[in-house]
């Protein structure tokens, strides 16, 4: 499962990775692999270390044992602002939107565009933002609102449309559908297929509901316990298998 | 195909609280919403409305000497509240910038009298020292992770306490080789004020218009958010916590000039007032504590409106007592508009 072909390096690879925190093992021998292009779901309950790995990946923290592979060669994340330099950005479940800020501010926050007295470019991100929004096919009322007076598919949006935005190459996305409607989940979901069509931005989805994410995923790994103990082409399994997995798992750990 | 059929339909017709409002407002409403929008505006109209008030009441009040009063009782404390509103905006707060406040013109006491430093020398030296003492804050904030009101209720009395042990708690006069300086630093009419105005404009626009001001807003707003886009949140506070010290030495020897002498209660016996005043003003003018939000302007018509009522107090004969009482009305009041027309503005104005 780990061996990697040299042809066709996975935009994203990792291999044996673990990660402890201090008594607690978070991560215990993970490998997992994003082919370009490709819309991976990473599922598993509660508990299981998909924050973890999260976290890990966007170089919020750094794994104990194992390997990062960005194309095929190896990477040390030594924080988020590297890990995004090399084009891997997390939107995470809190969005890491700034409710006060406007829209335009929240999708350039820090990496603002200043002018040569060092003051904000306004105008500039004002533009660049409502561009960058339309062409996503991302509607609000106008980009110079707080983002507090947003509803959460559209803060939601807007989070995953800065990442795109910043030239982000293998997007994470922590939950993006937990406590959201169904209209505003089909939104995010209707976003992440448009980013699918263009082939641009390889994509791991992480969420608890598998359901709801199935339809736009390539693929569906199970992370249990710190492993990935499942991985299989959406077309070639289905939620049923997945929930019998889970369910399986949940009665030989209560056994035990 | 995919693609237009997403643009489409992606965020087309959602129902959320932030659908696109009603696009024909009346001009009243307008008019409310800008008014609401400006946190600056409701204040000033207060600010107006006393002065109306109180030249009615007694024509002096706009006297060229009054009008200098009242810039000398609002500018010392509008210095400091520009701080203080960024370190709130931030999500901390200070409670050691008074006694800094008092110690700073002793430090150019002794660097001049004991140790003949040049003055000018002496006044920047002192508010390095003050932005030492802000650097001090940070850190046990930021590193040591001590609640910013107890790490500066501590060096508050720290502060206090080195500055009463080496002047003995005796006044000072302020040093003869520094009298030349002393117009340009608050002994001249107009010279506080014009001190003031450039320390508001320029942390206006550094809070408004600079990526250091989004920074603040982002930190206080969301700071796991803030460090999660990458932000250096702990150094925003760190510089923040400067930024309040240095305004509250430089405060601090601006008085001292004003008054011409260096005096050991000038923050009161516990070295609490200016802090106190600067944190009512800039509460008053709209900054919240919970962070993610002020001004400075809002703080400079705070502290406007807060000499106002104590120089009109006094002029038109009322006892100085009842203005405790005003004061405090006025925080509340202030406060409870804040938290109400935040709700307001972030409903959507429906």
């Amino acid at each position: 499962m780990n061996t990697v072909p040299v042809t066709t390096a996975p935009a994203l690879a990792v291999e044996h990775l673990a990660k402890g925190f201090g008594a607690v093992t978070a991560l215990r021998d993970v490998n997992l692999r994003l082919e370009k292009g490709e819309v991976l779901a990473l599922v598993g309950d509660n508990g299981a270390g998909k924050s973890t790995l999260l976290k890990i990946l966007c170089g919020f923290h750094r794994p104990d044992t194992g390997r990062i592979l960005l194309d095929g060669e190896e990477v040390v994340l030594k924080s988020v602002d590297h890990a995004r330099s090399l084009g891997i950005d997390a939107v995470y479940q809190d969005l890491a939107l700034v409710n006060e800020l406007t829209v335009y501010h929240n999708m350039f926050l820090n990496r603002e565009r200043v002018g040569r007295t060092r003051l904000l470019h306004n105008r500039t991100m004002r533009r660049i933002a409502q561009e960058h929004l339309d062409e996503m096919g991302v509607n609000i009322p106008s980009v110079d609102v707080e983002v507090a007076k947003l509803s959460g598919g559209q803060r939601q949006a807007i989070a995953v449309a800065r990442s795109v935005y910043s030239e982000a190459r293998i997007l994470l996305l922590d939950e993006p559908l937990a406590a959201m409607g169904a209209k505003e989940g089909a939104l995010i979901l209707d976003l992440v297929g448009d980013l699918k069509a263009r082939g641009e931005v390889s994509i791991i989805i992480i969420a608890h509901n598998y359901a709801q994410v199935f339809e736009v995923c390539d693929r569906v790994n199970l992370l249990q316990h710190g492993e990935i103990t499942f991985d299989k082409r959406t077309a070639e399994t289905s939620v049923g298998e997945l929930t019998d997995l889970v369910v399986e798992e949940y009665r030989r750990s209560r056994a035990t | 195909m995919s693609e237009t059929t997403a643009r489409d339909t992606i965020g087309g017709d959602l129902p959320g609280p932030g659908s696109p409002p009603q696009r024909q407002p009346g001009r009243l409403r307008l008019a409310f919403d800008a008014f609401v929008v400006r946190r600056e505006a409701t204040i000033f109209i207060v600010a107006v409305g006393l002065l109306l008030y109180f030249w009615a009441n007694n024509e002096d009040f706009l006297s060229h000497n009054n009008l200098v009063n009242l810039s000398q009782q609002t500018a010392p404390y509008a210095i400091i509240a520009t701080g203080v509103v960024l370190l709130l905006v931030c999500g901390e707060i200070d409670l050691s910038v008074g006694s800094v406040f008092v110690l700073a013109p002793f430090l150019m006491h002794y660097m001049v009298d004991f140790y003949g430093v040049y003055p000018i020398v002496a006044i920047i030296g002192s508010v390095l020292a003050g932005a030492a003492i802000g650097l001090a804050n940070g850190l046990i904030v930021v590193v040591l992770r001590v609640p910013s009101f107890v790490a500066t209720l501590g060096m508050l009395f720290l502060v206090l306490g080195i500055m009463l042990t080496t002047s003995h708690a005796y006044p000072a006069a302020i040093p003869e080789a520094a009298e030349g300086l002393a117009g340009w630093f608050g002994q001249a009419d107009w010279s506080e004020l014009i001190w003031c105005l450039i320390i508001v404009a320029f942390f206006h626009i550094v809070l408004t218009r600079s990526r250091w001001g989004l920074h603040t807003v982002a930190t206080g707003g969301n700071p796991l958010g803030a460090s999660e886009a990458g932000i250096r949140t702990g150094r925003i506070k760190i510089g923040n916590f400067m930024v309040t010290s240095s305004l509250g030495a430089f405060a601090g020897i601006l008085e001292a000039f004003r008054v011409n002498s260096i005096d050991p209660s000038a923050a009161g016996a516990d070295g609490a007032a200016p802090m106190l005043v600067a944190v009512s003003a800039a509460v008053i003018g709209g900054t919240a504590l919970a962070g993610g939000s002020g001004t400075v302007v809002g703080a400079l018509l705070g502290a406007l409106v807060l000499a106002e009522l104590r120089n009109g107090f006094n002029l038109i004969g009322i006892s100085a007592n009842p203005f405790n009482i005003i004061l405090g009305l006025a925080i509340i009041i202030s406060m409870v508009l804040n938290v109400h027309l935040t709700r307001l503005r972030r409903a959507g104005r429906r």
